[in-house]
């Protein structure tokens, strides 16, 4: 049989404050790029606004495009060219709530490059508008979303093993989800409903990833009646490693197909994913069971404290 | 064969044959050319396609619309709650009458409505029949000498509140003193009867201008100020409006309107274009027979939502109950206004909060790239497995194809939407269920690694995987749940794919993958297993 990876001794644990160092670091490079640029990108979805897409039949300038939209009362616009140069994304901020039966922007916009380029004809791609407080609706129920899930996965956990697994797993899980948010802030990209979406599918394959090491100490544990430490944690970690490198081979290699075929709508989806299920691994390991560790550790600690100052009083 | 045994592969016969049943109704409508699929009157297609899997308006193309009823509009002693339920009712007539295949109308919150319009073409065309209010009035136009009267007055007063508006709306700086006059075309000789010309560019600041002030505190309190609905062609050719000064009392409402539809040669002068001829109620015959006898060689416009849609001059008294709007329509326009007149006025204005239009091609785009990406990334993954797992990856591929069928079926029984975020969440559950073989063969390996036999080393695996998917499962699971509850559209459709195939990988996993083995070692002693 074909194997990786049997009988690995790599002492995980030892390297756990390093691993603490650096994920502050990313963290609080997330938050620096965050404070320079003014927080997030938000898409239309949450931030409300106007995003239209049209392909033409030819290509055309994007400065061409936003002197014809400009002219027409559409100045503000975001314009980023594709499939070189035919088809357009026009993104334009917070726009009012329109009266219905009114001409749709898309339209408007239409008219306007017709009247610049004579005889051109564009295909809708799409179109979204979110009123702004639509937009803040959805910002506070993807908030909301995100928060829930987490506070539940925590309560699951802690029923299922004990509290310091459930901290430990919960603290790994919020640090996935802020340095995903970090490598969205680097890499300038949008904050949509997917993204949210992406976020919390990455909250579920990470806490799958705790669990299947927790599960392990948890049965070490049973073999040998006493307190998980450094020894029994590193233990586990190396038995599932096997399985945690081909589950996250795999998983990456789907997400790459999805990233490279899945079209322009589902790429900043598959790319959370992609950074989340990355991250996550190296969590697992590092993060998730190295806090449960210093948790079990601390608790030692009280106890033979406790213990040496009831040895003293009976003294 | 032991009884558990059986019992185990009955269940499984039973879940295939339900699923086979689920989606039976999706692989005859899908089976059929499009024309005949979408057809929205033919009573087979329509059952079969309440039954189907239905695609999301992200891979098929169409239209969602979110509208808020502006609740400022309505009588202070009306019910919300009535008002958006007439306004649902209305829409539904109109949107029936215009021919979408499946329009979904929903209450939304309290003061919302959610209109899908799954695969449709003129996008223009439907925000024009759903937002109209349709609130038809008709009202005599102001005499000219008065109406001259009303513009010199707004004039006045705008030019010594110039100093307030905005840049902007003052084209340059001539224009402070007549700020209103100066954008007019033929004023003040106002030689088009009853209203005063603007061309279409002037129109433009002309309303700004107007729309920036309370213009009805500035004029007399039976008058008003209304402009023509459609741009016209003057006699030199320009294109503009023509702005009527009204008065501002209705004489008649669309209430006296029984019935409208579209019809060629209302108008003597273009017997060829469109119009819509409106047939009134009793009540409303004898109003307008009364109507038009004591006004005769006047004008009266017809006003739909506060925009003049022809202003026909009154040449004689009609007793027969019929009205009409004659105008610069389209065939298209005139059967619209048709619907919207027989569907009568929404009770009170509404808003767009909310619109998201996919179009097909992109749709299809859509719909290419992701069933491109799953069929690719199953390959790799099938090849994966069984290069590292040999034969018993094969038995992962299995359980696998059987989760994915087991999904498809789940989600054809619920009524479910596939939505690219959908296509996504079946990514992520084949990727949860290699996962769920990994765990158990991982186990496996190392029980058979430790010495055990391969019966022993196989029960160990399962049991030992077990909860450990299970949990992982769950908690998945815990997620996409509140992903629905939270979530819309794209978002419930993944959390509802997500959802089914967690459930369905923890049964094909772990059950079905551990009878496919008990059926390999029930035949014969086994010594070596191929893992």
């Amino acid at each position: 049989m074909f194997q990786i990876l049997v009988g690995s001794k790599i002492p995980f644990m030892k390297y756990r404050r390093h691993a603490y160092i650096l994920s502050a670091l990313i963290i609080l490079a997330g938050a620096a790029s965050l404070i320079v640029k003014g927080g997030f990108r938000l898409g239309v979805d949450f931030a409300g606004g106007i995003l239209v897409e049209y392909r033409f039949d030819r290509v055309i300038q994007a400065d061409d495009l936003r002197a014809a939209l400009s002219g027409g009362g559409w100045a503000g616009a975001e314009i980023q060219a594709s499939e070189g140069g035919r088809t357009f994304l026009i993104r334009i901020p917070v726009p009012d709530e329109r009266q219905a039966g009114e001409q749709s922007p898309s339209a408007q916009m239409l008219r306007l490059v017709k009247e610049k380029v004579p005889g051109i004809e564009g295909e809708l791609l799409r179109e979204e508008f979110v009123g702004p407080r639509v937009g803040r609706e959805l910002r506070g129920k993807a908030f909301w979303a995100v928060l829930i899930s987490l506070l539940l996965i925590l309560t699951y956990v802690t029923i299922r093993y004990e509290f310091k697994y459930g901290l430990g797993g919960i603290i790994a899980l919020a640090h996935d989800v802020l340095v995903v948010m970090a490598f969205l802030s680097f890499m300038n990209k949008e904050i949509t409903i997917p993204v949210i979406a992406a976020l919390l599918t990455v909250a579920g394959y990470s806490i799958n990833d705790k669990i299947v090491v927790f599960d392990r100490v948890r049965e070490r544990k049973k073999g040998s009646g006493r307190q998980a430490d450094a020894a029994m944690i590193d233990m586990s970690l190396n038995q599932t490693l096997s399985r945690t490198i081909i589950t996250g081979v795999c998983v990456i290699l789907t997400l790459e197909t999805l990233l490279l075929m899945g079209g322009a709508v589902i790429h900043d989806f598959a790319f959370a994913i992609l950074v989340g299920v990355l991250v996550g691994t190296y969590s697992s390991i590092f993060i998730g069971s190295g806090i449960s560790l210093d948790l079990i550790l601390a608790a030692e600690d009280r106890r033979l404290e406790r213990e040496e100052r009831a040895a003293k009083l009976k003294a | 064969m032991n009884k558990s045994y059986q019992w185990k592969l009955l269940l499984l016969v039973l879940l295939v044959a339900l699923s086979i049943y689920a989606l039976l109704p999706t692989f005859q409508l899908y089976g059929r050319p499009e024309a005949e699929r979408n057809d929205p009157r033919d009573p087979v297609q329509r059952e079969l396609r309440g039954k189907a899997l239905k695609l999301g308006l992200d891979l098929r193309g169409g239209m969602h619309l979110a509208l808020e009823l502006d609740k400022s509009k309505l009588p202070s002693d009306a019910s919300v709650r009535d008002a958006v339920d007439r306004a649902m009712e209305i829409l539904r007539n109109r949107i029936d009458q215009f021919g979408v295949a499946e329009p979904l109308i929903q209450r939304q919150g309290e003061d919302r409505i959610l209109v899908q319009l799954p695969g449709l073409l003129d996008k223009h065309r439907a925000v024009q029949l759903i937002g109209q209010t349709a609130q038809l009035e008709f009202k005599l136009v102001k005499q000219a000498s008065e109406s001259r009267q009303v513009i010199d007055r707004i004039n006045r007063a705008l030019a010594g509140r110039s100093a307030d508006l905005p840049d902007s709306l003052l084209a340059d700086s001539l224009m402070v003193a007549n700020p209103v006059t100066d954008l007019l075309f033929d004023y003040p000789d106002m030689s088009r009867f009853g209203g005063v010309r603007v061309l279409e560019n002037d129109y433009l600041k002309l309303r700004a201008l107007l729309e920036s002030v309370n213009v009805d505190s500035l004029i007399p309190r039976d008058a008003s100020i209304g402009f023509s609905a459609q741009p016209e062609i003057f006699d030199q050719g320009q294109t503009g409006r023509v702005l009527y000064v009204l008065s501002r009392r209705a004489e008649m409402t669309g209430e006296a309107v029984s019935n409208a539809i579209m019809r060629f040669g209302l108008d003597p002068r273009a017997p060829n274009t469109p119009g819509v001829s409106m047939t009134l109620t009793n009540k409303g015959a004898n109003l307008f027979r009364k109507i038009t006898g004591a006004n005769i060689g006047r004008q009266l416009a017809i006003v739909l939502d506060d925009k003049v849609a022809s202003a026909p001059v009154i040449r004689d008294r009609i007793p027969t109950g019929q009205a009409q709007i004659t105008g610069t329509f389209t065939d298209a326009e005139a059967k619209d206004l048709a619907i919207i007149l027989r569907a009568g006025a929404l009770p009170a204005p509404v808003k767009v909060v909310e619109e998201r239009t996919v179009g097909p091609s992109l749709g299809h785009d859509s719909v290419a790239g992701g069933m491109r990406a799953g069929i690719v990334g199953a390959l790799v993954v099938i090849a994966f497995m069984l290069f590292y797992y040999r034969g018993s990856g094969l038995v992962a591929i299995i359980c696998m194809a059987l989760n994915v069928f087991f999904l498809f079926a789940g989600l054809a029984a619920l009524r479910g939407t596939l939505t690219m975020p959908g296509i996504a969440g079946i990514v992520l559950t084949v990727g949860m269920a290699m996962d769920a073989s990994i765990l158990i063969f991982e186990r496996i390996r190392e029980e058979l690694r430790a010495g055990k036999t391969v019966r022993l080393a196989i029960d160990n695996g399962f049991d030992r995987a077990w909860r450990t998917i299970l949990d992982a499962n769950l908690t998945t699971l815990i997620s996409a749940i509140v992903l629905f509850r939270f979530g819309t559209g794209p978002i419930k459709g993944f959390a509802i794919t997500l959802g089914i195939g967690l459930i369905a990988n923890i049964y094909t996993a772990v059950f079905v993958a551990r009878m496919i083995f008990g059926a390999l070692l029930a035949r014969r002693n086994v010594r070596s297993l191929s893992i």
